[in-house]
């Protein structure tokens, strides 16, 4: 499996108090641990992206737990308010412990 | 020893309380384990799900607070576009904490809880979902003033998204 590339956007600058919406979304094939391998008629171990966090100048603004049930190649969009210029950082975590992350800036006119 | 050859040494009243009494302990054993196992399983119902998250915390009736946005007719249940807003000032007094959504027809209950804070300034988040069939979307709406509300919007699922 390729490896899982997260992708975010982020406008670039915002208003001071500007409400912001952020779209992300990272590559992953979020294995449900409910399909069968049609050849061996095995279940096939699950293994999805089961935690989402969002920070902006390192504290917690957004997170999700996902379960199952979400699409492969998981997307996510919610919104922020700009108070002062900063950086996000965005991590998914995998079943098997990896983790994967983004950062993104962004300015306040 | 089999029934049968016990029965023969005993009166036939003896034998009937042996029976009764014996299936009674092998019906209560068996029983037993069952409870035990279910308590730790994966929650199988919406309703075990909620009350795994909640306990049995009051849900108020949020349909007039939760808006949900989703196809009414859903063509790929691989993915079906999910947006949820809720109408709180999302300030530090009064915002939303925390939004479960579960759907009552897959094989796993629980599609995910979002986390919300202040900082959203809005408390609105959209996400992708698999459904396996026609079903009910079952969303649970945590203030932080501690109440809860539920509100659920049913989606009729064409080709399901569950499996291969």
């Amino acid at each position: 499996m390729a490896k899982p590339k997260p992708r975010v956007r982020v406008p670039k600058t915002a208003d001071k108090g500007e409400v912001i919406e952020i779209k992300t979304l990272i590559s992953h094939p979020m294995e449900s641990g409910q399909r069968k391998d049609r050849k061996t008629g095995e279940l096939i171990p699950r293994k999805i992206i089961n935690k989402f966090v969002c920070t902006y100048n390192g504290n917690e603004v957004f997170s999700a737990d996902l379960h199952p049930a979400i699409s492969a190649n998981p997307y996510m969009s919610f919104f922020v308010k700009i108070e002062d210029s900063g950086e996000f950082e965005f991590t998914w975590v995998d079943d098997d412990g990896s983790t994967y992350s983004k950062k993104s800036q962004i300015t306040v006119n | 020893m089999s029934i049968a050859d016990g029965a023969r040494s005993l009166s036939r009243r003896q034998f009937v309380i042996t029976v009764a009494a014996g299936s009674a302990a092998a019906a209560a054993l068996a029983a037993a384990p069952v409870r035990l196992a279910r308590a730790t399983e994966e929650p199988k119902t919406v309703e075990e799900a909620i009350k795994a998250l909640l306990g049995d915390k009051e849900l108020a009736d949020g349909a007039d607070l939760i808006s949900l946005d989703l196809p009414q007719i859903a063509e790929n249940g691989n993915t079906v576009p999910l947006g949820v807003s809720i109408e709180s000032p999302m300030t530090e007094a009064d915002h939303v904490q925390a939004v479960h959504i579960f759907a009552d027809g897959n094989p796993r209950p629980e599609v995910a809880s979002i986390h919300f804070t202040p900082a959203n300034g809005v408390a609105q988040a959209s996400t992708r979902m698999r459904l396996a069939k026609t079903q009910n979307v079952v969303t649970i709406a945590e203030m932080s003033d501690g109440k809860a509300y539920i509100t659920k919007a049913e989606v009729k699922v064409t080709i399901g998204g569950c499996g291969g």
